[in-house]
């Protein structure tokens, strides 16, 4: 758009030296940009590259980004795990169902009450939007001991209920985007399904819900991302036993200063914990930026 | 059927009887009507929110405003302690050098990351064939930046055999710095991590800015503006409500950084790097001081919301509310 802007200029003033500098001008613009671009997405390169090579070597040659030889023992040795009984196929799948599950019972719930304050008519319903936007930036740390206490009476530590069950009273970011999406959503429709005699609950499963996916697909995504990386959340009520482990526990056992670290296995581990999250965002890359950009909130 | 023929024996028991037999349907009608009723859908929709809302948030909070009256831990009951804890506050020396990284990581990182989001959306913002790509690298290091791998690497990057000394050897700067172990440097790993993951702020400053209708810009080039007038005019107060927006929200962030301090430098060295929920995570579940873990996040919640009332104090000065119209 820009360059053939200027380009069309330069063209009606009829110098074609100037044509050929824009160029130029533009494809240093291109250059710098993607000397940046590859600047930071260099540690992530290093750490693919580290896990193709033999441990004792990947300091050494720690300025070089390609292996000598290709070595795939790391991966091997790395998923075996943290010498325990466990290896990495245990914790892939607690950190597969530990954020499936909470993510299906946020983005289920949050879309629930996001109907309700899109379309209900009710006295303090602006109120209870409001305290949702509060809960968004009530810091998580003050609830911390509390609630911790309070699963521990209930007796859910060493599970992941106190980090799911809490998922399926919706969550506010969820909650926010979804509202937002709905409120776009035509009340023509539902005046027509109305007519049509569709109850409260019938425009919900057959109007809005349909037309909503979108904003429920990137409500999932994100939801599903931040568990998969939920660190704190597992360190408080898990930590105890490693049959339970998510793979953020585990690398962080795998890396523990306290012991010598297999760095070689550790990266291998680390590339493939981030293999989800690199396949969300090849994948559904639209469905993340428009829900960063469309709530202006950081994703 | 039975009851109009009893009806039309006359018997005023009977009436009765179908009289209330008229109420009760008409009840579960009652009860049908109430449920299907438009409101009534909206309120129990609404319940989940209400519901979590109490049993998570009110209720710790209620709990945790009393603990930070008394003296306990996890395993021991609390004893009402007064004050104690809030006095406590007044000598901690360790709270203050907490206090000081706290606020050194939030008022460099935060102003750090969104001045290069802005940056770098001002580049991209001419769309080619390749932006989808530029954007697609500068935003991968969001998304993945709050992971355990990625905290564990960038530990091992300023290790003193790390890649970054390893780096500068290469341009024959070989003076293996202790990056992690030096007072001045380790906080500079952290906001250096969090800058990094400028990705989410340069999108929403992306879609802020292709919302600036065009003719503003034509309008300024014909009155014969530049290009930094035409930004400092024209586009920089658009964006103010974007920038406070995301200021409030990532200084808050900002402010509670904690997994990556816990795992890049352990809150060291000398403290220079023990954020606040670092410290007050430490005093809960390492140190058994939950009475005094519960009263600094009290004592952070007040400060966190003096900090955002006074932004929004300011708001009035530099934020521009005028719309587009």
């Amino acid at each position: 758009m820009g360059a053939t802007k200027t380009m069309g200029k330069a063209g009606k003033a009829g110098k074609i030296g100037t044509i050929r500098t824009m160029k130029i001008s533009e494809l240093i613009k291109h250059a710098v940009i993607l000397f940046f671009a590859f600047i930071m997405i260099y540690p992530l390169i290093w750490m693919l590259m580290s896990a193709f090579k033999e441990s004792s070597t990947i300091f050494p040659t720690a300025a070089y980004l390609i292996p000598e030889t290709w070595d795939f023992t790391n991966f091997a040795t790395g998923w075996q795990g943290i010498g325990g009984r466990f290896t990495f196929a245990t914790f892939f799948r607690n950190s597969f169902m530990y954020a499936s599950l909470a993510s299906i019972g946020a983005v289920f719930s949050s879309s629930l009450i996001a109907y309700s304050f899109s379309r209900g008519k009710y006295r303090g319903k602006k109120i209870l939007f409001a305290l949702t936007m509060a809960t968004l930036l009530l810091p998580a740390q003050i609830l911390m001991v509390p609630q911790y206490l309070w699963f521990h009476q209930l007796g859910w530590i060493g599970s992941y209920l106190p980090l799911i069950v809490p998922a399926y009273f919706g969550g506010a970011f969820f909650i926010f985007l979804i509202t937002n999406f709905m409120n776009s959503i035509p009340t023509e429709l539902d005046e027509a399904a109305k007519i049509d005699g569709a109850s409260f609950y019938g425009i919900y499963v057959r109007i809005i819900l349909p037309l909503a996916v979108p904003a429920l697909i990137t409500s999932g995504l994100f939801s599903f991302i931040w568990r998969w990386d939920d660190f704190m959340g597992p360190l408080l009520y898990v930590q105890g036993q490693q049959r339970l482990f998510p793979v953020t526990l585990a690398l962080r056992f795998f890396a523990d200063p306290a012991a010598s670290t297999d760095w070689g296995a550790m990266f291998a581990m680390s590339t493939l914990s981030l293999v989800p999250a690199v396949a969300i965002f090849i994948f559904f890359q639209k469905y993340l930026v428009d829900g960063i950009s469309t709530t202006g909130l950081k994703g | 059927m039975l009851a109009l023929y009893f009806h039309r024996k006359g018997d005023v028991f009977l009436e009765k009887a179908i009289l209330s037999e008229k109420t009760a349907v008409s009840f579960s009608d009652k009860f049908r009507k109430f449920i299907m009723n438009e409101t009534t859908g909206a309120v129990l929709f609404a319940m989940p929110f209400l519901l979590g809302f109490l049993l998570f948030t009110i209720v710790p909070m209620g709990m945790s405003l009393y603990y930070s009256f008394t003296d306990f831990n996890i395993l021991r009951a609390p004893t009402f302690v007064g004050l104690d804890n809030y006095v406590r506050m007044l000598t901690d020396e360790r709270l203050f050098s907490s206090m000081r990284a706290t606020f050194y990581f939030a008022f460099t990182s935060v102003p750090l990351r969104l001045l290069v989001a802005l940056l770098v959306a001002l580049m991209l913002l001419k769309s080619t064939k390749m932006t989808g790509v530029y954007r697609a690298m500068y935003y991968l290091p969001s998304i993945l930046g709050a992971s355990v791998a990625v905290a564990v690497l960038w530990r091992q990057m300023f290790f003193v055999t790390g890649t970054v000394n390893r780096l500068l050897d290469v341009i024959g700067l070989n003076r293996d710095f202790a990056w992690l172990g030096d007072t001045r440097t380790a906080i500079w790993t952290l906001i250096l991590l969090a800058a990094w993951q400028f990705g989410s702020a340069m999108l929403i400053f992306l879609s802020s800015l292709k919302q600036i209708p065009e003719t503003y810009y034509e309008a300024a080039r014909i009155d014969g503006a530049g290009k930094l007038r035409i930004f400092f005019k024209i586009t920089l107060p658009l964006l103010t409500p974007t920038i406070f927006f995301n200021l409030v929200m990532q200084m808050i962030n900002g402010f509670l950084a904690f997994t990556q301090a816990f795992l890049v430098t352990q809150g060291g060295p000398a403290d220079t790097t023990n954020f606040f929920s670092l410290y007050m995570f430490n005093h809960a579940f390492a140190w058994g001081n939950a009475g005094y873990a519960a009263a600094l996040a009290w004592m952070m919640l007040i400060m966190l919301g003096t900090f955002t009332g006074i932004l929004f104090l300011t708001k009035r000065f530099w934020v521009y509310e005028g719309g587009f119209s």
